[in-house]
Parts: C-alpha cells; sequence; structure tokens
C-alpha cells in the first residue's frame, strides 16, 4: 500500500488520458457484463436441461407433427419412466412485442416429466379440473400482472378455433415457481384435451416429446430404441437428450453464443490498443523519474512492478466499475421485460471477467513495464 | 576497502568508454581520486570533461570500463544489480541540475520516495520527510506541488529527497545550474551548512567558479583526467 501513491501519482502525469481510458475499459467490462447476461438468457434452457429428459421430434423438422399415439407406444418401451407431449402454441397476447412461449401439453404428465416447475397442490388440482384453463410461469405473471382467476385473450397465430375464430381465451388457474436458478418460468401451459377439441385442424397430432428416462446413464440407448420403434413410418423420429434440443432450437436464430463472443472480441482488442498506447506513452513521457527512482535505489523489478501496478490499477478499477455497473443495470431486469426466460449475470462470467481484467492489465503493462526495467538510469537523467 | 578510514571514496585507474556507433569516446581515461569523508569536494571542467560521468560512477548509476571504485566500502564494480540498488539507497543521495521531483507528489510525498525503500512506517516516514523540510526551511511547502514552487524551492526540496535518508554521501550535479544568483546562493549555502554542521560528504558538480568556492576542495577534469589546478 505505501506504493500507492506513487502508482497515482503516475496515472495522475495526464489525468484526462487516464480517465479516458478508464471509462473505454469500464464501457468493455460494462458491455462484456450485459453481453454475458443475455447470452446465459438464451443458453438457459440449455443450461437447466435435465440429464434424465430426451426429446423426441419429427425426424424432418420440429414444425412436422407427430401423431398423439406415439405416447403410449414410447411409454411402453425399456427404460422410459414418464411421456409428456408438447406443441408450440405461438399466440399473440395484446401485440407481438408481448412475446412470451405458451405450449400445450397434457399437464399431469408434463408435471412428472419436469418436476422443477413447483405448483401450489390447489392450483395445481383447479388447472386438472378445468379444461379451458392455464398455468403461467412467475415471470410472465408479474410481468403482464396477471393472478390466479384472470383470464387471458390470445390471439392465435398457428391455431385457429373451430369454425375460423382466432381469439382464444384462457383462465389463469395457477401460477409456477422454478425449483431452481434458471427454470424458465415465461411459459403458459395449455391443457391438450381443451385444445385438440377446440382447434380447427390437425386433431390428434402434437409437436413432441419430452421423455423422462429411468437411468440418465442409458438416455442414449432409449433415444435409439425410439427412433428404431417408428423407423419406416410415416412420420420417422429423432430422438436426442433436452439439452441438444433446446441448443438447436436457440440455434435457429444464430448461434448467440459465437455472435457474442466476436463483438467482445472485438471491444477488448480494441481496448487493448487503447489501454496499451496510454501505458506506452506514460513510460515514454517519464524517462527521467524512472530514472530518478532508480537513482534513489528503486531496482529494476520494483520499477517494472510499479508500471505494472499502474496498469493493472487502471484495468482493475474501470473493469470492476464496468462489472458493477453491468450487475446494476442487469439487476434492474431484462431488456424484453420479461421475454427472455432468465436474465443475471452468471458467476462464472464474473470470474472469467475478473481474469480477463487481470489479463488486460498484464498485457497493456508488460511491455512498457519491461521498457522502464531496461531503462538505463544514467542515459535516462543525460536526457536533461 | 581502504586502509584508511578517512578516505571515504578512492578511483584507481578508471576509464570509461562510450560506444557511438564504430566510434569509441574516451571520457575518462586512467583516473585516481580519493575522496575524504566530510569533505565538500567542486568537480569542474569544460562540457564533456566527463564530470557528471564521474559523478555517475561515484553513484553507482554506471559502471567503469577499467579501474576499481571503492565508495563507502564496496568494489562497485563487482556489486550485481540489485545489491547496487540497494547500497545507492542507504549511502548515495542525489540532487540534480532540474530538481527531477515528480511533479504529481506534493513536497512531502517527494522527499518521502527514498523512504519507501526502507521498513519505516508511514507515520515515520512522514515524521522524517517533515525534519528533512524544515532542515532545508521548507516545512510551510510540504504540502506543495512542485508547479507550485519556484525554482529555488524545488531544488530545496531536491535536497531534502538526498539528505532524508541519511546518505553517507551526497552528489550533486550542477544544483545551482538552473537558479539565479541569490537562488543558487542559499543552495550552495544550504550544501555547505550540511557539510558543516552534519558532516556530509559531499561532491559537486559545477561550472560556476562562484559555486566552487563554497566547497572546501575543488579539482578539475579535463580531457577524462584530474587535475588540481584549471586547465589553460
Amino acid at each position: 500500500m505505501k506504493y500507492l501513491p506513487l502508482i497515482l501519482a503516475g496515472l495522475g502525469r495526464r489525468k484526462l488520458r487516464s480517465f479516458l481510458t478508464l471509462l473505454s475499459v469500464l464501457v468493455a467490462f460494462l458491455l462484456y457484463g450485459y453481453l454475458s447476461a443475455i447470452r446465459a438468457a438464451f443458453n438457459a434452457g440449455v443450461s437447466v436441461a435435465g440429464a434424465d429428459r430426451v426429446v423426441t421430434r419429427h425426424k424432418v423438422s420440429i414444425v412436422e407433427l407427430l401423431p398423439v399415439s406415439y405416447k403410449a407406444r414410447v411409454q411402453g418401451l425399456s427404460g422410459v419412466a414418464r411421456v409428456a407431449c408438447s406443441t408450440w402454441f405461438g399466440g399473440i397476447y395484446q401485440k407481438p412485442a408481448n412475446f412470451f412461449p405458451q405450449i400445450v401439453v397434457d399437464p399431469q404428465d408434463y408435471l412428472n416429466v419436469f418436476p422443477d416447475f413447483i405448483l401450489p397442490e390447489k392450483e395445481k388440482r383447479a388447472w386438472l379440473t378445468a379444461r379451458a384453463s392455464v398455468v403461467v410461469g412467475r415471470t410472465t405473471a408479474e410481468r403482464f400482472g396477471w393472478k390466479v382467476g384472470d383470464r387471458v385473450p390470445l390471439q392465435a397465430t398457428v391455431w385457429p378455433k373451430k369454425g375460423g375464430g382466432q381469439t382464444w381465451e384462457f383462465d389463469i388457474a395457477g401460477i409456477y415457481d422454478g425449483a431452481k436458478k434458471g427454470t424458465d418460468t415465461t411459459r403458459m401451459l395449455i391443457r391438450y384435451d381443451y385444445f385438440d377439441e377446440t382447434r380447427l385442424y390437425a386433431q390428434g397430432y402434437i409437436g413432441w416429446y419430452y421423455i423422462r428416462v429411468a437411468d440418465p446413464a442409458g438416455a442414449t440407448r432409449v433415444c435409439r430404441s425410439i427412433d428404431a420403434e417408428f423407423a419406416n413410418s410415416s412420420a420417422e423420429t429423432k430422438t436426442e437428450p433436452e439439452k441438444a434440443f433446446v441448443q438447436g432450437f436457440a440455434e435457429q436464430i444464430g448461434d448467440i453464443g459465437k455472435i457474442m463472443v466476436a463483438i467482445l472480441s472485438a471491444v477488448f482488442f480494441t481496448i487493448l490498443l487503447v489501454a496499451g498506447n496510454t501505458m506506452a506513452q506514460a513510460v515514454r513521457e517519464r524517462r527521467e523519474e524512472l530514472g530518478v527512482l532508480k537513482a534513489l535505489g528503486f531496482t529494476n523489478a520494483q520499477v517494472l512492478a510499479l508500471v505494472l501496478a499502474e496498469s493493472l490499477f487502471l484495468s482493475g478499477l474501470g473493469g470492476v466499475a464496468g462489472l458493477g455497473l453491468a450487475w446494476i443495470f442487469i439487476a434492474k431486469g431484462d431488456p424484453t421485460h420479461g421475454t427472455l426466460p432468465l436474465f443475471y449475470l452468471p458467476p462464472a462470467d464474473v470470474a472469467a471477467g475478473v481474469l480477463f481484467i487481470a489479463a488486460l492489465g498484464l498485457a497493456t503493462g508488460l511491455p512498457p513495464a519491461l521498457q522502464a526495467m531496461r531503462l538505463n538510469v544514467a542515459e535516462a537523467l543525460r536526457r536533461n | 576497502m581502504t586502509s584508511n578510514p578517512d578516505v571515504l571514496a578512492r578511483l584507481r585507474g578508471v576509464g570509461k568508454v562510450f560506444h557511438r556507433g564504430s566510434e569509441d569516446i574516451h571520457v575518462l581515461r586512467d583516473l585516481d581520486l580519493e575522496l575524504r569523508r566530510g569533505e565538500f569536494l567542486a568537480l569542474m571542467g569544460p562540457s564533456g570533461s566527463g564530470k557528471s560521468t564521474l559523478l555517475n560512477l561515484l553513484g553507482g548509476l554506471d559502471r567503469p570500463s577499467e579501474g576499481e571504485i571503492m565508495v563507502c566500502g564496496e568494489n562497485l564494480a563487482a556489486l550485481a544489480h540489485h545489491p547496487l540498488a540497494a547500497w545507492r539507497a542507504r549511502h548515495i543521495g542525489f540532487v540534480f541540475q532540474l530538481y527531477n521531483l515528480l511533479p504529481t507528489l506534493t513536497a512531502e510525498r517527494n522527499v518521502e520516495l527514498p523512504l519507501l525503500l526502507t521498513p519505516l512506517s508511514r507515520a515515520e516516514r512522514k515524521s522524517h520527510a517533515a525534519t528533512a523540510l524544515r532542515m532545508v526551511g521548507l516545512a510551510h511547502r510540504a504540502r506543495h506541488y512542485p508547479r507550485q514552487m519556484s525554482g529555488g524551492e524545488q531544488q530545496r526540496a531536491g535536497i531534502a529527497r538526498a539528505i532524508v535518508a541519511d546518505p553517507t554521501l551526497l552528489l550533486c550535479d550542477e544544483p545551482t545550474g538552473d537558479l539565479d544568483r541569490k537562488a543558487g546562493d542559499e543552495i550552495l549555502g544550504l550544501l555547505g551548512a550540511l557539510n558543516r554542521e552534519q558532516g556530509k560528504t559531499i561532491v559537486m558538480v559545477t561550472h560556476d567558479p562562484h559555486a566552487s568556492h563554497a566547497a572546501s576542495r575543488t579539482i578539475y577534469l579535463n580531457k577524462g583526467q584530474v587535475s588540481a589546478a584549471p586547465p589553460e
């Protein structure tokens, strides 16, 4: 700590330049934190996907439907514990911008396959009793101010009603919470029986199956046996672990992870040049001062450490402030006001951010620090 | 080091050669010199005569091309970088022509710099710095930055920094070279008082014959060699 005034003195020599560099480091890490939260949101389904769940869909595409009759056949296969069917509803609440996922499910089986959806027993009973009822996740309920008993109208985009009506009305029977951080609480779950008898077409067909396997170690074998069961049928299947399924689903709009990495790489490369230039200039301008320090008895290693400490201080202060600001902004809620299933700064990304801060400090500080270390004191003072 | 305890520094056959491309420049040649404890030595000579080079060699800032330099009991040529830096911190105080204070530190913090290399606490360092500033008559300027002080005051702060760690030898490179006569005389008076009252051994490089009168002995460097009389 006794060298802190000396470190600050080095940075204070050109206050505006140091401040602008600090600001650019801050903005870079603010961006890093925020983009990390967005990436985490897109990967949320992947990270919470159950190791004991596999998904069966049509072999051609997710938009091709499968017969509901497959459910009983899958249930009968060895290694299968529970089967639940799901269909994408794709309705609009008031306006397209109010997007949230609505899934048609068979309630009891779905809750069995997804034990991390926590629904109060009373609300669960109400859902199982009323055919036109739905349950919604806490995030979506809070987003639109819904409560149990409310009636919610949705405009159909995929599934018109018999008679051509586009408006579906559902009563909210319950609001579920996630058992763990990362559980998707944005979904609305619609009952399959009511949906199937009310929709205009495709009765007896569903979108995909969630299958809970008895033993996660046997998941691959179960996948193979399901696909073998429906081989050479009119609707062949593709079965894969839930993680791969969710990842494939998310990647339909692009590999968010790669996009983020590309953006952040560009940002950090720019910051590397900005901060590196600042440090190099700072050392060039202070040759005499560094020479004086050596004349006073500072060793080469101490001078190297001082310059490196300046660089680490600059990147540390800017980086920590940037991550802190990102954390504050993220805590205020996601920028889509609830479309993202979750929005938080993952601890692993914070840890990686701290490593990036240290790496930035070292990368920008080491070349000028080595230059300062090698500075010949007699020559540095002779410039006078 | 030396057999005579009164001798603080002894140079024997010292030469210094600088290489400029293919050309060798012999700044010092076969130089012998003895410096006694408590002496105030003025080192004079024309530009390029090797005065500053000799000062750098005495302070361990540079190494001789040949010969032996014993200062404060150490053969400087034999010391590795790290022990040489530690030796410098312990034994040498530098005063520069252009003061060389760190512009972003107050006078007090500038004076404290050499003490950062000691195990003293912050309070002790502050106390030592205050004492040094008081000795040079600059106590009232402790919280001022170099840009807020006159040249004479900055040089006083430079002297306070040089003496704060109680070095054995003070090396002053043209300490009055950038000052007017009045301020220069004050600095010379201060150095004289440090020599007489504190017993500091001082080597001062100067161009100014007036400044050399403050010293107890004057030697002249010409063409890399020492003489007791000025060159003709």
